[in-house]
């Protein structure tokens, strides 16, 4: 069979500074010759661009570089990659929003891509003209979404809201309903980026389900990109990882996903054991910004290496940009397997509405509870029953070293995604 | 499930790669989009009057407080002869072909701006968009003529002034200067669209264009009182032709050489062809930038 998706040597270069949108009078000056030297543009979390990504020009630097796969009908594709290692560049690609700059990739059937539900609603329309507008705007024909329609209602579980228009709705209602269209377009190919991020838990359950049924009952690809390892193991049967706009691994997500949690971390920033975010990179909704994590000892100095016995503190500050009531921020911790060694979450102190400012969540975990072995933080803000806030993603790794521990006796790794410090008793019973 | 959905044929293809050429337009994927279209055309028209009491009443008040206006400001306190035709009737027609114009120009010349969010999203053929511009403000067009013929009416058959006005076989030809004003805004609103994507500063410039535009357009005077050394400044606006038209069709007023139509028909053509190769250059990676 003829594999769906071909891509070959794919590649994509993007300006940096001020991106073609320039002003007038920089064209004027740059046609006259008077264009002065520009600063170094920043890369993301003000980095230099990496020499092997730097373009032809400067400040241009490639996005994607020399990408190259195939991909088999029904087959779901997990994406792994940091921000800015080209997932979605390769997605906008694929779904035809900008062209390469050299390569090519050939599709055999439709695409349709989620690279954020609800694309071309209009607030004022009612739920049941933004379903066929919606539809139209994703490629279908008319008589297709009439045909539909029942189902992706039903879907949606907005029923008795249809006549109303959409700016009323809820956000879990928007979300249910826009996923509910594209869901039904049947494509061939699916690109998903961050879709599930939203909507209450129930309706992400439907939704992979969903992601699922359409890949193998009808035989669809799916690409899905996502910063859940959990879900890509679950789903995915294949994986991809991207690193600095290069394809670096691909094969099963168990494989694709210790090799992409062992290259997570610390590397990203000056200092080890925290990501502190200044531009416009930091991962962001419209309502909340986070603007660092950090992960100290009991000094407060961030560090990536706790004894086992000491206390970590995982201190996350953010930005609230609108108010917000009843958002929680849900700390998990997982081993590099992707278990979940456990969670936890300031739900008890965020029950109030908080007004735009600048925020401070931590979380103390104290010593002697974690076992000798890496963990990656995970987190998640969300207000319970209604919406995510931030997706969940993973973050930063660290690793426990075994000194004051009782599993530091012994040289083998010890059992266990945690090691608690628990009392025991030995005593000679009289017989 | 139902298996509705049309399956696509046997060897869809889509090739990717970085476009080559001036000018491809994608007419057969454009006309596999025209149910987007028409859901375009009706999202732009029920938008627009959502919450207002009038609703599509709008249409067709707009031209008449328009024209009233220039009864007053342009018909009394400047004192503008209409070579005897009756002044509402007069700005009436004028504003016809003028309102046309420049809606779809303001609703199209910004057609990457306004649609940043969608482009950035979602891949469908980019001229929809302005096509949807054009057409949606032809039912704008359509409910505007009420107030004109009801006015013309009255004042061919109801006033003295009614041998003014006279009907001709040239009221068939109506329909031409019509497509020549959407012709000639496409091409602009095209224009329009690809330079304020790359210099938001036009965004500004834009607002004075439509302003000057309309002075420099036969619409609240005619031909006549324009002075004989500023005709051709006249003439050298492609609309003039249009707008005049519209007069000597419905109204059977006017003066209209064949050079100038000539003239106003290539230059209409040439922007809109060198409109779309601008707009698809931009088109091409104006994600990136936006």
């Amino acid at each position: 069979m003829k594999p769906v998706v071909e891509v070959e040597n794919l590649s994509k270069l993007y300006r940096l500074g001020a991106i073609g949108a320039s002003s007038l009078r920089e064209t004027v000056e740059r046609v006259f010759g008077k264009k002065k030297q520009v600063a170094p543009a920043q890369f993301t979390k003000d980095k230099p661009i990496a020499d092997d990504r730097r373009g032809p020009e400067p400040n241009s630097f490639w996005a994607l570089k020399d990408v190259s796969f195939s991909i088999q009908p029904g087959e779901v594709v997990g994406i792994l990659g940091r921000n800015g290692a080209g997932k979605s560049t390769l997605l906008k690609i694929l779904s035809r929003i900008t062209e390469p700059t050299s390569g090519r990739a050939t599709l055999r059937g439709r695409v349709v891509s989620l690279l954020e539900v609800g694309t071309g609603f209009h607030p004022e329309l009612t739920g049941r003209e933004n379903i066929f507008l919606n539809g139209a705007i994703m490629g279908m024909k008319r008589t297709e979404i009439a045909a539909k329609f029942d189902e992706i209602v039903e879907f949606a579980e907005v029923g008795k809201f249809l006549d109303t228009p959409v700016k009323r709705y809820s956000s879990g209602m928007y979300v249910r309903l826009a996923f509910a269209v594209a869901a039904h377009l049947e494509p061939e190919i699916l690109l998903i980026d961050e879709v599930l991020a939203v909507g209450d838990a129930g309706f992400q359950k439907k939704c992979l389900g969903k992601m699922d049924e359409v890949a193998t009952k009808h035989g669809r690809t799916v690409f899905f990109v996502s910063h859940n390892m959990g879900a890509v193991r679950s789903l995915c049967e294949h994986a991809i990882l991207f690193e600095g706009g290069r394809l670096v691994m691909t094969g099963n997500p168990g494989d694709v996903i210790s090799r992409y949690l062992s290259a997570t971390s610390p590397q990203d920033s000056d200092v080890e054991g925290q990501i502190i975010w200044n531009g416009k990179d930091a991962p962001t909704s419209h309502d909340l910004k986070l603007r660092s994590i950090r992960l100290l000892n009991g000094l407060g100095v961030p560090q990536t290496t706790f004894e086992s016995d000491k206390p970590i503190t995982v201190e996350v500050e953010y930005e609230v940009l609108e108010r917000i009531r009843g958002a929680r921020f849900c700390l998990l911790l997982l081993t590099q397997e992707g278990e979940v060694a456990f969670s936890a979450t300031d739900h008890m102190f965020q029950q109030e509405t908080q007004n735009p400012g600048v925020y401070k969540t931590a979380c103390l975990l104290p010593g002697g509870l974690l076992n000798r072995r890496q963990y990656i933080v995970h987190l998640q803000c969300d207000i319970p029953g209604e919406r995510y806030v931030l997706p969940a993603a993973e973050y930063l790794s660290f690793t426990v070293s075994g000194i004051g521990n009782q599993s530091s006796t012994f040289p083998e790794p010890w059992p266990g995604v945690v090691c608690p410090r628990v009392s025991w008793k030995v005593e000679e019973l009289k017989s | 499930m139902a298996e509705i959905a049309a399956k696509p044929p046997q060897n869809f293809e889509i090739l990717i790669q970085p476009s080559r050429g001036w000018l491809n337009i994608p007419w057969a994927e454009i006309w596999e989009y025209r149910d987007l279209l028409l859901v375009l055309v009706q999202r732009d028209f029920i938008s627009r009057y959502k919450q207002t009491i009038l609703g599509p009443l709008w249409h067709l008040l707009q031209p008449v407080i328009t024209a009233a206006v220039f009864v007053v400001v342009f018909g009394g306190i400047a004192g503008i002869p209409t070579d005897g035709i009756p002044k509402l009737l007069f700005y009436l027609c004028g504003l016809l072909g003028w309102s046309y114009f420049s809606q779809n120009i303001t609703n199209g010349g910004a057609t990457f701006i306004n649609n940043a969010h969608l482009f950035g999203k979602v891949y469908f053929p980019r001229l929809i968009v302005p096509i949807s511009v054009i057409v949606s403000n032809l039912i704008a067009f359509a409910l505007q003529l009420i107030p004109f013929v009801i006015c013309l009416i009255f004042y061919k058959f109801f006033t003295h002034q009614g041998g003014s006005i006279a009907f001709t076989w040239r009221l068939l030809l109506a329909p031409l200067p019509l497509l020549h004003v959407a012709v000639l805004s496409f091409g602009v609103s095209l224009w329009m669209s690809a330079s304020t994507a790359k210099y938001r500063d036009l965004i500004h410039l834009n607002q004075y264009i439509i302003q000057i535009w309309m002075f420099a357009t036969p619409i609240f005077y005619p031909l006549s009182q324009v002075s004989k050394k500023l005709t051709w400044a006249i003439w050298a606006n492609p609309l003039s032709v249009p707008i005049e038209s519209f007069r000597i069709c419905l109204l059977g007023h006017g003066t209209l050489g064949a050079s100038e139509i000539v003239i106003s028909v290539a230059t209409s053509i040439l922007l809109t062809a060198t409109g779309l190769i601008a707009f698809q250059r931009v088109e091409r990676t104006v994600v990136d930038s936006v």
